[in-house]
């Protein structure tokens, strides 16, 4: 029975994704002396001006700052948005 | 002329000891002339893991002092042909050498050896700044746990500041039971969070513990999982294109016969 419950839960409450979630938002902080606060904030943002010309699932929705390789194999930091689009808005 | 590769983590405990013992081990057996370096001043400790703590006369800051010739300073490995190693002072600390020193140092080095492997301490202050001032390249050691990969992102931006480009990175002690059940981040998780090339992967393997005991690098044994990481790493940096190793068939097989013991 226990088993069964472990294979629904598999890939959302696993300890190991608490980790790389917990870690993804400190090294937000880390890399650009930003607050998760602020990230936020730019989210919202986000959200109001996309909504104008598109429908999107706010679940789905991934917003962070990476890293980014560029072309003189400089390092830079780079936010990168991933948002699931639902439906174009007739214009 | 060959080639500094310094041995980092940010975070102590990891195993970057083990890893400069074992990647330069590796690099002899292969056949190449390597010297290992232990850059952790006060804290002297890549001796006894390599089993060589008996043959000190002369250490990294007599040689920075000139108090001896290079050539002394350096304890040739009798068990690996190649293999020398230029022990850290015990006596000292970290501000008995500067980078500059660093080096110069390293270049000597190199114009003898064909890989100088420099063991960094642990943490981001003068040490870590000598440790890094004489290397061409980078190795950043982390293992699959928050502190050590948080530290592990930090030391990176740090060498990018130095300017020593593309680190890469050895995810060490991974236990594949674990990852299995989802109670410990995989390699993609690693290496999408840190955004590094990937250049090893090494199992929990307790057969290190027992070969530090010994002060026999693992990579001399070919039963040891570890051990023969660390032989793929020291291929790979060389050049050799070798795949990872794929630690699910080892598991596989340990399940296999634990169960056939009836333990699991």
């Amino acid at each position: 029975m226990l088993d069964v419950f472990k294979f629904f839960s598999k890939d959302q409450g696993t300890s190991k994704n608490v980790a790389k979630e917990r870690l993804k938002l400190v090294l937000v902080h880390d890399r650009t002396n930003c607050s998760p606060n602020f990230l936020e904030m730019v989210k919202g943002d986000l959200l109001n001006v996309i909504s104008d010309y598109m429908e999107i699932e706010e679940e789905g929705l991934d917003i962070r700052i990476t890293k980014t390789k560029k072309d003189n194999n400089k390092v830079m930091p780079a936010l990168v948005a991933n948002i699931p689009i639902k439906k174009m808005k007739n214009r | 002329m060959g080639e500094v590769i310094v041995i980092t983590s940010g975070k102590g405990g990891v195993g970057k000891t083990t890893t400069t013992a074992n990647i330069g081990a590796s690099l002899a057996m292969l056949g190449k002339k390597v010297a290992v370096l232990d850059a952790d001043i006060g804290l002297r400790n890549l001796d006894v893991v390599l089993g060589l703590e008996n043959r000190i006369v002369y250490d990294l800051v007599d040689v920075v002092e000139g108090v001896c010739r290079l050539k002394q300073g350096l304890i040739r490995d009798k068990r690996f042909e190649g293999l020398y190693l230029l022990p850290a002072a015990q006596t000292k600390d970290k501000s008995a050498v500067t980078p500059k020193q660093m080096q110069d140092l390293c270049k000597e080095l190199k114009k003898i050896y064909d890989y100088v492997l420099v063991d960094c301490p642990a943490g981001i202050e003068q040490g870590f700044k000598n440790a890094i001032a004489g290397a061409d390249r980078a190795i950043v050691v982390t293992t699959p746990e928050i502190s050590a990969v948080r530290d592990a992102d930090r030391i990176v931006g740090l060498l990018e500041a130095a300017e020593l480009n593309s680190p890469m990175l050895i995810i060490n002690r991974i236990r594949i039971q674990m990852v299995k059940k989802g109670d410990m981040m995989n390699i993609e998780d690693m290496t999408d969070i840190l955004a590094i090339d990937l250049l090893g992967v090494v199992p929990d393997d307790e057969y290190i513990v027992i070969s530090t005991n010994k002060g026999e690098p693992a990579a001399r044994d070919e039963k040891s999982l570890a051990g023969q990481a660390f032989r793929n790493i020291a291929k790979r940096i060389m050049g050799e294109n070798v795949p990872i190793m794929d630690l699910d068939i080892q598991e596989g097989f340990m399940v296999k016969i634990a169960k056939l013991f009836g333990l699991k």
